[in-house]
């Protein structure tokens, strides 16, 4: 068993306390928000609760004004204890923007109160039921060997029926039922389901049951019982906390229990996310196509990890065929994109599944606020898929309300994980949902992207990169080999070279070597470009033969912070000038303009494509970047 | 993980509960010396004390911890 942790939000900042601290006085819209905010991280039940203090504090008795969202009276109906629940429901609504007010009536009363039209439940007049009625309370009275089980049971699902439409009449607003948890031990064992009146069996029975009775009258399940399927039942519920304080649901499942709710809610609003935006590379395959070529990328029948990428985009496909819009951003060269979904034979997703596809180099912030303008929906309606920590976080600071969501590492877990979020959570299914993706592919054309305002330099300022060099070494040759001749895109010459080649230049004297590595405040982002350069005494000239980078540092400055090191080392060396050279390939165009950008002069354009480039050194001036430059 | 430490990680613990930064805990401290350690509160410190040492008191063991030095001397068996 494991505790059900919200494991698609990113872990609480160091600063969660003390901003939440903060908030307020005023109950205005910008206290709203920060609270919004404190509430899409992974908190656990002591955050859930002290966050709810303060929105109970500002907002307890009425939402701020101007909420898009509609607020929500919920009464909950139990048979046991629920107090310990209500700040995860409450918190669980604040973390889709909804204000939610709780109602709860006397434990075990509420048959009374909702036959009663003077009693409080009906003051309070609700728009959402949720009946969380708990195990021990539905099968009292059933036992091995009873007579007239059938009969009971029936009681059971009469009496929920009942309810049911008793609360429909009185409140004509959503309907919830709690499923039930299977807390009961086994008295048969396997074959259970043979035992008239065991408790374990008919839990079983009854959550089937209910599943036809629920459609049938237009109410909605609160499926505890299938989560706690896969966290485990001691996950869920605990002998001891029943004994002692008739709590069925474990205050740690508290955030899960509300979270689930907080769907429902949502979706019956209609604010469910209605697209999945992927990323490509080391997302649904893989390595990166732009470099690794469309057989080397990892996709496909013969490694594990290669068939976790196809299960990955299975699920994807499954999503689509349910009415889920699909769409691609990446940062790679389109037509490198694309290749893998015209031609890569164990691609499950095709270009025809994809409803806008935005590959260029442009920021992620801006290509998202395009795929929604293109798709005419929200950017609240995108979830947005990235293995890369980096363009996650720079999304979920420049768009808040696009759905980012922690990827573990392994590619296997992927879908799980989208899955748990319940970002898609639907609760009616038309046929218009499963022709969506098809209507939404049929009128959508290619256009021409137009950049945006994302304020990535404000992004890039808070990242406290630091970029540390260091001339080529023995313990680094293999790993700069292996750069060198994987490179295609960012790659000025695609010279490539081996191992004697890398340490024969090793203590030359005339030769500039260097090795960059990155850090961010998420980690170590390992060597991610190489340097090799030629000093000439003859002409003062420092010839640069080779210069390339990893795509995924792509756009954080790197190449200049790069081109500083680089000058501080060629006036060292004595040198007067920096030549360098671009070498067209099939896969290079991206740095064609690599030297112009860094502020180089032509010297000269050859027929096929190639050219050089001057910088002249005593004039230098080191070009701004956030990125602190340390040798090491 | 000796008392002193146990004793200091039950007061982060309680302070964030009773969301209280000044809270001071000894082990003589009962219920009635914190304001809001009521019979609710008292599950919440259980479970969370569970959470956040790694371990489980039995049914019989939640008797016994009347005050802050009982708690401290249950963990202190259960981590020992």
């Amino acid at each position: 068993m494991s505790t059900p942790e919200l494991v698609w939000l990113s872990p609480p900042p160091a600063d969660w306390n003390a901003t939440l601290r903060d908030v307020g006085p005023l109950a205005d819209p910008a206290a709203w928000n920060a609270l919004v905010a404190l509430a899409n991280f992974r908190l656990d039940s002591l955050a859930t609760t002290r966050l709810d203090r303060r929105h109970q504090a500002l907002f307890g008795d009425e939402p701020p004004t101007g909420l898009a969202t509609r607020p929500v009276r919920l009464a909950v109906l139990a048979s046991s204890t629920i107090d310990h629940l209500l700040p995860a429901l409450r918190v669980a609504a604040l973390r889709r923007d909804i204000w939610l007010h709780v109602h709860t009536g006397e434990y075990g009363q509420y048959g009374r109160e909702l036959s009663d039209a003077t009693s409080d439940l009906h003051d309070y007049e609700p728009d959402t039921v949720l009946f969380a009625l708990d195990a021990h309370h539905l099968l009292a009275g059933c036992d091995a060997g009873a007579e007239d089980v059938d009969a009971r049971f029936a009681q059971v699902t009469d009496m929920l029926v009942s309810n049911w439409r008793q609360a429909r009449r009185a409140f004509n607003g959503t309907i919830v039922q709690q499923t039930v948890l299977p807390v009961f031990p086994r008295l048969l064992g396997n074959n259970e389901h043979r035992l008239a009146g065991g408790r374990a069996g008919l839990v079983e029975r009854l959550n089937a049951t209910l599943r036809t009775l629920a459609d049938a009258e237009g109410v909605d399940l609160l499926a505890i019982d299938s989560r706690a399927a896969q966290d485990g039942i001691g996950a869920w519920f605990d002998q001891m906390l029943w004994h002692r304080a008739k709590q069925e649901v474990h205050p740690a499942a508290a955030s899960m229990y509300g979270d689930l709710l907080g769907r429902i809610v949502a979706a019956r609003q209609g604010r469910s996310f209605k697209c999945l935006v992927l990323d490509l590379d080391n997302t649904i395959w893989g390595g990166v196509i732009g470099d690794d070529g469309i057989e080397g990328i990892k996709l496909g029948q013969g490694s594990a990890i290669g068939e976790a990428y196809v299960a990955f985009q299975s699920y994807a496909r499954s999503l689509a065929r349910r009415g889920i819009i699909l769409a691609v951003c990446s940062k790679n060269d389109e037509v490198n994109a694309l290749e893998p979904f015209e031609k890569h034979p164990d691609m499950v997703l095709r270009r025809n599944d994809i409803a806008c596809f935005v590959a260029n180099w442009i920021d992620k912030a801006s290509n998202l606020r395009t795929i929604a303008e293109r798709l005419n929906i929200g950017l609240d309606s995108l979830v947005f898929v990235d293995d890369n920590p980096f363009e996650r976080d720079l999304v979920r600071r420049e768009l808040p309300m696009v759905g980012v969501p922690e990827l573990p590492e392994d590619p296997g877990l992927f879908a799980q994980t989208i899955s748990d979020a319940g970002y898609f959570e639907a609760v009616a299914l038309t046929g218009e949902d499963m022709e969506r993706s098809a209507r939404y592919q049929a009128n959508l054309a290619r256009e021409t992207l137009k950049n945006d305002t994302t304020d990535v330099e404000g992004y890039l300022r808070g990242l406290n990169m630091e970029l540390r060099w260091s001339p080529f070494d023995r313990v680094g040759s293999q790993r700069i080999v292996q750069l060198v001749n994987k490179t295609n895109q960012f790659n000025l010459t695609t010279r490539r070279t081996d191992e004697a080649a890398v340490l024969a230049l090793i203590g030359d004297p005339q030769a500039l070597t260097l090795q960059l590595r990155l850090l961010d405040q998420f980690g170590d982002n390992g060597v991610i470009a190489i340097v090799i350069g030629r000093f000439d005494e003859g002409t003062g000239d420092l010839r640069l033969h080779t210069w390339l980078m990893s795509c995924r540092v792509l756009g954080r400055q790197v190449e200049a912070a790069t081109l500083n090191v680089i000058a501080g080392h060629a006036r060292v060396l004595g040198a007067v000038r920096l030549i360098g050279e671009y070498v067209q390939s099939a896969k290079n165009g991206m740095v064609r303009e690599h030297y112009a950008r860094l502020g180089f002069d032509l010297l000269e354009r050859s027929a096929a494509g190639h050219t050089s480039w001057a910088l002249a050194l005593p004039d230098f001036q080191p070009r701004p970047s956030f990125i602190r430059t340390v040798g090491v | 993980m000796d008392q002193a430490a146990i004793l200091s990680g039950l007061t982060d613990l309680f302070r964030e509960i009773f969301d209280d930064d000044a809270l001071v805990l000894t082990p003589e401290t009962e219920a009635a010396d914190v304001p809001g350690w009521d019979s609710m509160n008292h599950i919440t410190i259980v479970v969370e004390t569970e959470q956040r040492f790694g371990v489980k008191f039995q049914t019989s063991e939640i008797e016994e911890l009347k005050n802050v030095g009982e708690f401290v001397r249950v963990i202190e068996r259960k981590l020992g």
